[in-house]
């Protein structure tokens, strides 16, 4: 045993409270590059999608500007989100676990979680919204390039365009609604926002939320 | 004989068409505008001679300048529809298995002027696509973007979209000229009057003597192309095979809407603003119901207590 004072072993830090090391400055950087341009992406979209919200296309001064900077955006989204999906795809692997987990959902939603499984890294939820994110950005960049007329134009039938434009204003509403569900998680489980912020969490958050992540860290060491 | 069009007037005239006789306008709901006497162009291609005065007109009048081309062994030129050229005679050899003679079909392609117009249903910016009552479809350039989804609504492949400028383009039905009394640049160079101009319904009578009169010649199966299924157009054939417009160059049979086009622009939008609503409001709710999801005070001393060893 150390002395007093905080020390560091591995990536948990003890002290009052204890810090748990979740993401590196590299994670979180893509992170934050990732969601940036997916915000954007939700905002010029959506000022194309309906009338209603066409003032939106002001925050990318105009209409035209809004049209020509959206699929480059989309561009930046689809590499940072390959980055992400290269770090994270082992950890968002389904396992038995999760299908427990997700079997008592009404424990989830009112946040008894002492009744549930104990979680490595990321639970079915995260997980969920991991691979839902990744099929539809998928769906996104291929129906997107099939409208991007200013280059791909010449490549596509008006009927290929057509099925284009209908698949990716309903992959970018299942996108946005999971953006939601992603955003929302993090602000009602209080403590989650850190891990992206400064790259740590507390051990309370860790044993509550992540316990099995959390112990195979402190036994690992 | 339809009386030719006058000679403009030289004194200057007031225009009579304007924003006041608007009853669509893209992107925008707007009060219906005050009527107009209905108008349309009847293009009779069985008196078409394939001169092209009318595509030189159209260039002239509208000030565009076409690239010189090349010749791929057909007299279509240029070999579509362009950013400049807003109209295009399309020449078909067409086989007719019933007499075994070669017919010369020449259609003059361009902007129908749907009563029902997909591109203006398509179009996401305000007022870029606007409809006027006497049925006229015009692109109004300051206020398109250039997201060629007119292109996708359109079941007539008509609006070209400039890579150089960001806008679309296509026939104005010579908005500028009709609003002054004068008929499109077209029909005033045609030399056969296979193009006349005037109110629709004129144009529909004018069209049934044409057709009896082909109908008379042996051409059974001679009539009008003024498609229902786009509530009708403002631009109207009279066809020597108005039972299969397909071989003039393409032209189609009983075309709409797309259905793609009207599920993208009608269930889509309602729906997808729906479920994002839904999705939001259900957070707010469930916050307000069950409250943060906090850490306590005992878990982070259970944390310690595994971080500093003592519990496994
Ligand atoms: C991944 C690469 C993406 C590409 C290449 C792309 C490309 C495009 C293109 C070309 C358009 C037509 C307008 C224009 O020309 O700018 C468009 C429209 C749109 N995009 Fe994207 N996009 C991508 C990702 C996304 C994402 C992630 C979202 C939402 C979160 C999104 C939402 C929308 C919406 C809502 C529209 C309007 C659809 C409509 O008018 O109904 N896009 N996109
Ligand atoms: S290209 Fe212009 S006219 Fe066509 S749909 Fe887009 S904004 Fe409307
Ligand atoms: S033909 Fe095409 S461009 Fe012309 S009014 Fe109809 S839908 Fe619009």
């Amino acid at each position: 045993m150390s002395g007093a004072g905080p020390s560091t072993s591995g990536s948990v830090h003890r002290g009052d409270p204890v810090l748990v090391d979740r993401y590196t400055v590299g994670a979180r950087m893509n992170h934050w590059v990732t969601a940036t341009s997916l915000v954007l992406l939700a905002l010029s979209g959506l000022s194309l999608f309906h009338p209603s919200l066409f003032f939106l296309s002001s925050l990318f001064g105009g209409g035209s500007w809004t049209r020509v900077i959206h699929p480059w955006i989309g561009l930046v989204l689809f590499v940072g989100f390959l980055g992400l999906f290269l770090r994270f795809w082992k950890l968002n692997l389904w396992n038995r676990d999760d299908r427990k987990w997700l079997l008592s959902p009404r424990a989830i939603l009112t946040g008894h979680e002492e009744t549930l499984p104990e979680i490595g890294t990321y639970n079915a939820g995260q997980k969920l919204v991991f691979w839902q994110m990744s099929l539809l950005i998928i769906v996104l960049i291929v129906s997107g390039i099939a409208m991007w007329d200013e280059y791909f134009g010449s490549y596509f039938s008006i009927t290929q365009k057509r099925v284009a434009v209908l698949v990716h204003a309903v992959a970018a509403i299942g996108a946005i609604c999971v953006w939601i569900v992603h955003i929302y998680a993090a602000i009602w489980v209080r403590g989650t926002i850190s891990a992206m912020t400064r790259g740590q969490v507390t051990g309370g958050w860790a044993w509550r939320h992540h316990r099995k992540w959390l112990r195979n860290l402190v036994t690992k060491h | 004989m339809y009386p030719p069009l006058p000679n403009p007037s030289v004194s200057p005239v007031a225009a009579k068409l304007s924003d006041k006789n608007l009853m669509r306008r893209s992107a925008s709901t707007i009060p219906q505008g005050e009527p107009v006497q209905q108008v349309a162009k009847l293009i009779d291609t069985s008196k078409c001679i394939g001169c092209k005065a009318c595509q030189t007109a159209c260039l002239e009048w509208n000030n565009l300048k076409e690239e010189v081309g090349f010749n791929t062994g057909s007299l279509t030129n240029p070999h579509d529809l362009t950013t400049a050229s807003w109209t295009l005679m399309r020449f078909t050899e067409w086989v007719n298995p019933e007499t075994d003679n070669l017919e010369w079909l020449i259609r003059k392609d361009g902007c129908m002027h749907c009563a029902d117009p997909g591109c203006l249903k398509a179009c996401p910016a305000p007022g870029a696509i606007v409809q006027y009552t006497n049925g006229i479809v015009d692109f109004v350039k300051e206020n398109c973007i250039g997201c060629g989804y007119c292109v996708k609504g359109c079941p007539f492949n008509i609006p070209r979209i400039s890579k150089a400028e960001g806008k679309a383009y296509k026939c104005t039905l010579c908005s500028d000229r009709v609003a002054v009394g004068q008929g499109p640049a077209c029909a005033k160079a045609c030399p056969t009057q296979a193009i006349v101009f005037g109110p629709k319904e004129d144009m529909k009578k004018h069209a049934e003597a044409r057709i009896k009169d082909l109908k008379s010649r042996g051409y059974k199966n001679a009539g009008l192309y003024d498609p229902p299924g786009v509530g009708g157009t403002h631009v109207m054939y009279v066809l020597h095979h108005a039972d299969k417009p397909e071989i003039y160059a393409g032209l189609p049979n009983n075309p709409t809407i797309s259905p793609l086009v009207e599920v993208w622009k009608g269930a889509v939008k309602y729906a997808g603003l729906a479920v994002m609503g839904a999705a939001a409001a259900i957070g707010v709710v469930h916050h307000l119901v069950n409250g943060p999801n906090r850490v306590s005070r005992e878990e982070e001393e259970a944390a310690k207590r595994l971080a500093e060893g003592e519990t496994k």
